[in-house]
């Protein structure tokens, strides 16, 4: 899933500090699964902006809504008669959500109220991590299933460099060295030769490099 | 004896089997070119060529391909370092042949320290591709005459291409495998991380031995004389994939203050001669960081003087 962040309260009230009346719109979608832009998200910070408003003797009137997906036309389209009755509209989906509607909805202003990060997955209760950079041609079977474009920090094909100790990254020690997993594994596994090949340089056409992605799928388009 | 693959001073010393010795040189930060002919001019004749590190420990300096030519200018042969973190292979390929052009005829070819320890912590980092990609591709450009792409060079560079090995960092069972991987790669030369724990280098020393390592490419042995006790704790503590053992730095501080530089330089000297007999060793790279001037006394104490003039 796509993980997100939410941005601090007091950028979001900068953000809305000439609105009389705004709208805080979650996404069903990933934002809800992460913990930080579903229904129980909106209405926390719709309270949160009601408060810090209220106590500066400038109330605000927030609406919440969560919709099924801020990612597809389909659902934007559900706020239609809405969204054009407020000052501005608080998105709490990734980065996607709110250009789909400032796309929709022209003449309304969206803000992003999280800080989209990374395509993770939750580890444990309350930790997420990253674990894919959406390069647009996987490897990860090539290195026990363990992906170093997205888990070392220098993306290195033949690692582990030589900042690699006690198993973590020289850069944290929060941060794993996914290359001393990799090796280990290979080790274990006694397929060490799959990481003596000199591996050619990758082709990043398929990841931003190569421009704006887009994808077509004919038989689905009607 | 066969055809040298880039007639650079260094490669010819350890072809005709003497045991080499390289020095190092940062650049300065800013234009000072002075003060880099004045750091260059402590290491003329006293070692076989200079590494010229490109923006080390990423904190921004003169380019180390500007740098390399001013040395080339001096008469000083330099060993043109080079980092994936900072440039994509168009950039890379450009300043490779930009280096040879200005008349530099080695090159290591190294991932680069991440860009958080750097002064500029907030930059984006490149990697495009990887230190092993590097050197498979320097290797094309010199033998094959080709770029990456398979597109003709119009005269290609002939470099002696080196690469770092670090024999500390871990898994240390697989770090003899990552050298040879660099050796398949196209490395004719490796210079390793700062040695100061000998029993882990006498490991590792032997395996690469066992696996025919040392047959196919030249193995010079990273020294740095320690200045202090501050530094010798700052290194074990601080600096990544470094290995300073407790009895190392006891030993320094045994030595009493105003002494320290003096046993640092007396325990770089033994390691010198233990390597001299070591198998495997084709020579020693002193990295005196920040020390060009006491490089002389240091050869000189350990041993490795004249340098060889090769023709």
């Amino acid at each position: 899933m796509i993980v997100a962040d939410r941005k601090p309260l007091g950028e979001l009230l900068d953000m809305v500090k000439d609105c009389k009346k705004i709208m805080v719109l979650g996404c069903k979608g990933c934002v809800t699964v992460c913990n930080v832009g579903g229904v129980k998200e909106v209405e926390v910070l719709a309270s949160s902006i009601k408060i810090a408003r209220k106590k500066d003797g400038n109330p605000i009137e927030v609406v919440e809504k969560t919709i099924e997906r801020q990612c597809d036309p389909e659902y934007i389209e559900l706020v239609k008669g809405e969204v054009n009755a407020f000052d501005a509209v608080l998105s709490m989906a990734c980065g996607v959500g709110p250009q789909f509607l400032a796309e929709a909805y022209e003449d309304q202003t969206f803000y992003p109220a999280v800080d989209t990060k990374f395509f993770g997955g939750a580890v444990q209760h309350g930790i997420w991590e990253e674990r894919c950079a959406g390069c647009g041609t996987c490897l990860i079977h090539y290195f026990g299933t363990l992906c170093p474009i997205a888990r070392c920090s220098k993306s290195l094909i033949h690692g582990p460099c030589g900042g690699s100790a006690n198993s973590v990254c020289e850069i944290d020690s929060d941060i794993e060295c996914i290359w001393d997993t990799v090796v280990r594994k290979k080790m274990e596994q006694g397929r060490l030769d799959d990481l003596r090949q000199v591996r050619t340089p990758k082709d990043w056409r398929t990841a931003r490099d190569g421009g704006p992605r887009k994808r077509k799928r004919e038989e689905l388009i009607s | 004896m066969s055809e040298l693959k880039s007639g650079s001073n260094l490669e010819k010393v350890l072809k005709a089997g003497h045991f080499a010795f390289t020095g190092e040189c940062g650049p300065p930060k800013g234009a000072n070119v002075e003060h880099l002919k004045e750091k260059c001019s402590h290491l003329k004749g006293y070692v076989d060529a200079v590494n010229v590190t490109d923006n080390q420990t990423a904190v921004v300096r003169m380019s180390s391909m500007a740098a390399s030519a001013i040395m080339v200018t001096e008469g000083v042969e330099p060993n043109y370092q080079m980092v994936c973190r900072d440039r994509n292979r168009l950039a890379m390929m450009g300043d490779v042949i930009g280096a040879y052009s200005l008349g530099i005829r080695n090159m290591l070819c190294l991932s680069g320290d991440h860009q958080k320890f750097g002064n500029h912590p907030e930059s984006k980092n490149v990697f495009d591709i990887d230190s092993i990609q590097l050197i498979a591709m320097v290797k094309k450009m010199r033998d094959e005459g080709v770029f990456l792409n398979g597109e003709e060079l119009d005269v290609a560079p002939k470099m002696f291409i080196g690469a770092a090995s670090n024999p500390f960092a871990d898994p240390f069972e697989f770090r003899v495998h990552r050298l040879a991987t660099k050796i398949d790669a196209g490395a004719d030369f490796i210079q390793t991380q700062c040695i100061y724990n000998m029993d882990k280098f006498r490991k590792f020393m032997k395996m690469a031995v066992d696996m025919g390592l040392t047959e196919k490419c030249y193995i010079l042995a990273g020294v740095t004389p320690m200045k202090s006790v501050g530094m010798g704790k700052y290194m074990a503590k601080r600096v990544p994939g470094m290995d300073v053992p407790d009895e190392v730095i006891k030993r320094i501080a045994d030595a009493g203050k105003g002494n320290y530089a003096k046993e640092g330089i007396k325990f770089a000297c033994e390691q010198i001669e233990e390597f001299k007999e070591m198998e495997g060793v084709a020579g020693v790279h002193l990295m005196a960081i920040e020390w060009e001037e006491r490089v002389p006394e240091i050869s000189k104490a350990a041993g490795v003087l004249p340098r060889p003039v090769m023709d």
